[in-house]
C-alpha cells in the first residue's frame, strides 16, 4: 500500500470526492495528536481534551451535536465508565470547535466497499482516512458515528486519566498505585480514606497520562444500561437552551427571505414600506435575498413579508416534472459507479423469469422542529455566533471569511438543536447571521428563519428513479441488475464544506442497495448522477433514505414473482452471506408471529436494510378502517453490535421509524418555477400521536463492530410500510408518498 | 401604549403593537424562551401555552386579545421541583430533541386537568395537534398514562 502521504498528494478519493492534494500530508502530520483547546478551570486542571477537574466539579466535553440522539449521555458514560464518576456528579459540555474533536469514522463511511466484508485493507484504508479527517476539521456528528468514533477512544481517555489521578495519589502516601481504588470521583486509599479527584487534578496534569487497559463488558457499571438522559430535565422543564434560545444583553432580532427560486438572484426591491413600520431597525441585502432587523422576531418577519422583491429566475428546470426528466437522462450517460458487480447480469438464466420495475422517490425536506436560527455578535475584532450545527470547524470558518476574520478571531458557542436529522450540517443559517451582525457591529442579533422560509431553503433529499430487471428461477432470486440515477449530495456537501472539486464512484446514491447482504449469483448495482443544481444534502440516513425503498420493494416485488413468502425469501438471501442480518429478520419473524396469510382486512410487510453497519428488519402492519387504512403494528428488530444504552437505542430506532413513515406517507418536495411548493407542515404533513403504531423493539448484539443507531431504523420502516400496503390491497407502490396512491389514515 | 398581561403570576408592562402574538411577546420581549416557534400557523402545538388553564397555541393569539393569566412551561414547574407531570416526562425518558416537549407537556397538563384518567382515545383526540419530529409519541402516551396515576385526585385540577 503506498504510504498516506503519497496518497494525499497524489488525488486522494474519499467516496464521491476527490480531495485534490495541494498539501503534502507528512505522516506525522496526521497522526500527530491534536493540541488541547481547553484551559485549565479555576484551580483545577484539563487532563486531556474531554476532562476538566475543579474543586467546583468534574466537567466532560463531549463534542458532539445533541440533536436529540441522546449522544452527550452515552458520550459522557464511555469516559464516565473508566473515570470512575457518576453521571449525576458530572456537567457535560458542547465545548468548543477544535482539531482534537476530529471524526475518525466519518469518511471511512464515504469509503467504498460493502461495509460487512470490510477486508483488512479497507480497514487500515479506513484508518488512514480517518487521520485525514483530523487536518481536514472533520469535527462532523452524523452518519450514526459517534459510537464507533467515542467507544475505544473515550474509555481509553477516561481509563488514562484515571490511573493518571491514581499516580499522584499514590506518590503522595508512598504507595503502590495497584493498592488503591477509585469509586464516584476519589482515590481511595488502603485504609479506606478518600481523596477527592479536585485534590489531584493540578498535580496530575503535570504528569505524562498513564495508558490503562480498558474493562472488559462484564465489569462495565454504566455502559449497557439504560441511563437518565443528562437533557432530561432542562427539556421537560423549558430550561434547555436551543440555539433560538439565544438572549443577550441588548439583542435584536432578524428575519429573512430568501429568493424562493432555487439558486436565481435578486434583482431589485423596495423596502420602503418595510423601514417605516414598528420595530423595524435596518434592511440587510443579502445579495439573493433580504433580511430585516428588529426589536421582536415577529416585527422582523411582518417588514420582510411587506417588502416587493423582483426575483431573478431559477436556473434550475422549471417543474417537478422537468426535474424528473433530467434525474432519468442521467441513464443515457455513463455510470459514475458499478459498486456491486458479481456473475453476470447480460444474460438472463436459462428458464429464469424476467421481470422490470421502475420505481422513484420525490425530494424531502428535513423539516427539523426549530426552524433554522443562529445568533451573531461583531465588534470589529471579533465574531461570536451561537449556533446549533453539526460541524463547528467548518462553521467557525465559514463565518470568519463571511466577515473577514481569521478563525481564531470566532468564536462558536455550539448549542443544543431542535431536531438536525443531517439538515445542521449545513454552514447557510450561521454564515447569514454572521452578515447580518457585520451590518450592526456592537450589537447581538438573533437571525430565526420563518417555517417557510425553512422548508423553502433546505439542502433536500434527493429525488431518485430506479430502475430494476430481476430473474426468477425454481423460486429462487438468480439475477438482480438495479440502475439508480439522483443528484449527489455528498458531492454538493464536500464543495460546500471543503471546496472539494467532486469525482469518483459515488456511493451515496447507491447506498443501501449495493451493499445488501444478500447471495444473489448474478447481481449488479450501478449509480448515475443527475445533473441538476437543485440544493441537496444529507438526509437522515442519506442514500439509504432512498434505496431502503427503492431496493427493498422491489425484492418484495420478486419474492411475490417467485411465489415465496416475502420474509422467508429475505432471509435465504442473507443465510450464509451475514448471519447478523438473518438474525434481525427471524427476529421480526418471531416478534410478530409472522404468518404467510394475514387475516381478511390486515396487510403486513416486511423490510430490510443493512445500513451504517446496522442491519435492520421492520414489520408493518395495516387495518383497513372502513376504506381507510391505519398503521397499527410495527415490529423493528436492529444489530447494533454492543448496546451501550438500550432505552436510548429503542427511542432512537422507532424515532427514525416514525421519521421514514412520515416522508413514506406524506412527504414530498415539488417544484414549480423553480421554486418549492411546500411552505409549512400543513403541506408536509407527518406522523402524529395517533396515526403512528404501536411499536417493539429488539436491539441484537451478534456483529463484533459497535455501530450508531440514529440512522438505521429510517430505511427500512418506508419499505416495509409499502409492502404491507401491497399485501392488504393487491397494489404495488413503486413511488413515495403513499398518500398519492392510498387512502392512509391522517 | 403599553399593555399588562400576567404570565406565571407575575404581572408585565409590555409595549408592543397591539397585533403582536403572545408567542413573540413571551419569547423576545420576556425572554421566556420555554415556549417555542415551530410554524406559526397553528400546526404544530410547539407554542402551546394556558390561559386560565386551557391550551392555547400562543402563536395565534394577539397580544391585545389575551384575556386571563398565562402559564408557560417555565410556571409549571422547576428543574428543582418537577410538577407531576414533568416528573412522568422524566420517568419516561421521554424528550429526544426536546423542542416540541414543552409543547406537548401543556398540552398534556391541560388534559388531564379536565380529564383525571384519560383513555388512549382521549390522548390522541388531544395530543393530535402536537407534531414531534423525533417521534417520541409512544413515550408522550406512557407518560400521560403514569401522570394521571400519579397525580393525587385533588391535584389533578391543576395538572
Ligand atoms: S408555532 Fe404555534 S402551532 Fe406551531
Ligand atoms: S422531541 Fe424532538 S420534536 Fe419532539
Amino acid at each position: 500500500m503506498a504510504s498516506i502521504g503519497k496518497i494525499a498528494r497524489r488525488s486522494f478519493l474519499i467516496g464521491s470526492a476527490a480531495l485534490v492534494g495541494g498539501v503534502a500530508f507528512g505522516a506525522y502530520y496526521v497522526s500527530r495528536p491534536a493540541p488541547n483547546p481547553l484551559s485549565a478551570p479555576k484551580g483545577g486542571a484539563t487532563l486531556n481534551p474531554f476532562v476538566m477537574i475543579a474543586p467546583s466539579g468534574i466537567t466532560l466535553i463531549a463534542p458532539k451535536a445533541e440533536m436529540g440522539q441522546g449522544v452527550h449521555t452515552t458520550w459522557a458514560a464511555l469516559i464516565a465508565e473508566e473515570l470512575d464518576v457518576d453521571l449525576d456528579q458530572v456537567r457535560v459540555l458542547h465545548g468548543p470547535p477544535a482539531q482534537a474533536y476530529y471524526n475518525s469514522v466519518i469518511l471511512a463511511e464515504a469509503l467504498p466497499g460493502k461495509g460487512y466484508d470490510r477486508s483488512d485493507f479497507a480497514h487500515a484504508l479506513a484508518e488512514q482516512i480517518g487521520k485525514i479527517g483530523k487536518v481536514m476539521d472533520m469535527q462532523v456528528t452524523g452518519g450514526s458515528t459517534s459510537m464507533p468514533d467515542g467507544f475505544e477512544r473515550m474509555r481509553a481517555t477516561g481509563a488514562s486519566a484515571r490511573e493518571t489521578l491514581k499516580q499522584v495519589a499514590a506518590t503522595r502516601l508512598g504507595v503502590e498505585r495497584a493498592s488503591l481504588k477509585t469509586e464516584r470521583g476519589a482515590v481511595i486509599a488502603p485504609d479506606g480514606s478518600r481523596i477527592p479527584y479536585a485534590d489531584l487534578a493540578v498535580d496530575a496534569a503535570k504528569l505524562t497520562p498513564i495508558e490503562a487497559d480498558l474493562r472488559p463488558p462484564a465489569q462495565w457499571r454504566l455502559l449497557g444500561k439504560t441511563q437518565p438522559r443528562i437533557d432530561m430535565l432542562g427539556k421537560v422543564t423549558g430550561t434547555a437552551k436551543y440555539g433560538i434560545d439565544t438572549r443577550l444583553e441588548g439583542m435584536k432580532f432578524a428575519a429573512l427571505r430568501m429568493n424562493p427560486h432555487l439558486g436565481g438572484r435578486m434583482t431589485k426591491f423596495d423596502d420602503s414600506a418595510a423601514r417605516a413600520m414598528p420595530g423595524v431597525d435596518r434592511v440587510v441585502n443579502l445579495g439573493n435575498g433580504l433580511a430585516v432587523i428588529a426589536s421582536n422576531t415577529w416585527l422582523a418577519m411582518q417588514a420582510v413579508d411587506a417588502i416587493d422583491i423582483d426575483w431573478a429566475p431559477s436556473p434550475n428546470p422549471a417543474d417537478t416534472k422537468a426535474v424528473f426528466e433530467r434525474i432519468t437522462a442521467a441513464f443515457d450517460g455513463a455510470a459514475n459507479s458499478t459498486l456491486r458487480d458479481d456473475g453476470d447480469v447480460s444474460v438472463l438464466p436459462l428458464g429464469a423469469q424476467e421481470v422490470t420495475a421502475e420505481y422513484r422517490v420525490p425530494y424531502l425536506a428535513h423539516a427539523t422542529m426549530e426552524p433554522m436560527s443562529a445568533t451573531a455578535l461583531f465588534t470589529g475584532i471579533k465574531l461570536e455566533v451561537w449556533s446549533g450545527n453539526q460541524v463547528p470547524l467548518l462553521v467557525r470558518k465559514a463565518c470568519a471569511e463571511a466577515v473577514g476574520l481569521e478563525p481564531e478571531a470566532v468564536e462558536l458557542h455550539t448549542t443544543y438543536m431542535g431536531g438536525g436529522f443531517g439538515r445542521r450540517a449545513e454552514l447557510d443559517f450561521s454564515v447569514y447571521a454572521a452578515r447580518v451582525a457585520f451590518e450592526i457591529a456592537d450589537t447581538p442579533v438573533q437571525l430565526t428563519w420563518s417555517r417557510e422560509e425553512d422548508m423553502r431553503h433546505d439542502f433536500y433529499r434527493p429525488g431518485a428513479v430506479a430502475r430494476f430487471r430481476g430473474g426468477i428461477k425454481e423460486g429462487k432470486l438468480v439475477l438482480l441488475d438495479g440502475q439508480i440515477a439522483a443528484q449527489s449530495a455528498t458531492q454538493q456537501a464536500m464543495g460546500r464544506w471543503l471546496g472539494l472539486p467532486a469525482a469518483g464512484p459515488d456511493r451515496g446514491t447507491v447506498d443501501g442497495a449495493f451493499n445488501q447482504p444478500y447471495a444473489i449469483p448474478n447481481f449488479r448495482i450501478r449509480g448515475y448522477l443527475a445533473d441538476l443544481d437543485i440544493p441537496v444534502g444529507f438526509w437522515r440516513s442519506v442514500g439509504s433514505s432512498m434505496n431502503g425503498f427503492l431496493f427493498d420493494c422491489f425484492i418484495d416485488e420478486m419474492a411475490h414473482v417467485a411465489k415465496r413468502d416475502p420474509l422467508a425469501f429475505r432471509l435465504e438471501l442473507a443465510q450464509g452471506v451475514h448471519a447478523p442480518s438473518a438474525a434481525v429478520l427471524e427476529a421480526v419473524r418471531d416478534m410478530s408471529g409472522w404468518s404467510e396469510e394475514t387475516p381478511e382486512g390486515i396487510g403486513r410487510g416486511v423490510g430490510f436494510c443493512y445500513s451504517f453497519g446496522v442491519p435492520t428488519a421492520t414489520v408493518i402492519e395495516v387495518t383497513d378502517r372502513d376504506g381507510q387504512i391505519e398503521i397499527t403494528r410495527a415490529w423493528i428488530a436492529a444489530d447494533v453490535g454492543t448496546a451501550l444504552d438500550p432505552g436510548n437505542l429503542e427511542a432512537q430506532l422507532s424515532g427514525a421509524m416514525i421519521y421514514g413513515l412520515s416522508a413514506a406517507c406524506f412527504g414530498e418536495i415539488t417544484f414549480a418555477e423553480g421554486a418549492v411548493e411546500q411552505e409549512n407542515f400543513p403541506d408536509y404533513e407527518a406522523l402524529r400521536i395517533h396515526t403512528t403504531p404501536v411499536t417493539k423493539v429488539r436491539i441484537l448484539e451478534n456483529q463484533t463492530q459497535i455501530t450508531g443507531a440514529g440512522e438505521p431504523g429510517t430505511p427500512p420502516a418506508m419499505a416495509a410500510l409499502a409492502n404491507a400496503l401491497f399485501d392488504l390491497t393487491g397494489t404495488r407502490a413503486r413511488q413515495l408518498p403513499l398518500m398519492h396512491g392510498f387512502d392512509l389514515m391522517t | 401604549m403599553p399593555v399588562s398581561l400576567t404570565v406565571n403570576g407575575t404581572s408585565h408592562s409590555v409595549d408592543l403593537p397591539d397585533d403582536v402574538p403572545l408567542l413573540w411577546v413571551l419569547r423576545d420581549a420576556l425572554g421566556l424562551t420555554g415556549t417555542k416557534y415551530g410554524c406559526g400557523v397553528a400546526a404544530c402545538g410547539a407554542c402551546t401555552v394556558q390561559i386560565d388553564g386551557e391550551a392555547v397555541r400562543s402563536c395565534q393569539i394577539a397580544l391585545a386579545d389575551v384575556q386571563g393569566d398565562v402559564t408557560t412551561i417555565e410556571g409549571l414547574g422547576t428543574p428543582d421541583a418537577l410538577a407531576v407531570i414533568q416528573q412522568a416526562w422524566s420517568d419516561h425518558q421521554v424528550a429526544q430533541c426536546g423542542y416540541c416537549q414543552s409543547g406537548q407537556i401543556m398540552q398534556a397538563a391541560a388534559l388531564l386537568a379536565q380529564t383525571p384518567d384519560p383513555s388512549d382515545e382521549e390522548i390522541d383526540i388531544a395530543m393530535q395537534g402536537n407534531l414531534c419530529r423525533c417521534g417520541t409519541y409512544p413515550r408522550i402516551r406512557a407518560a400521560i398514562h403514569s401522570a394521571a396515576q400519579m397525580m393525587p385526585a385533588p391535584m389533578k385540577k391543576e395538572g
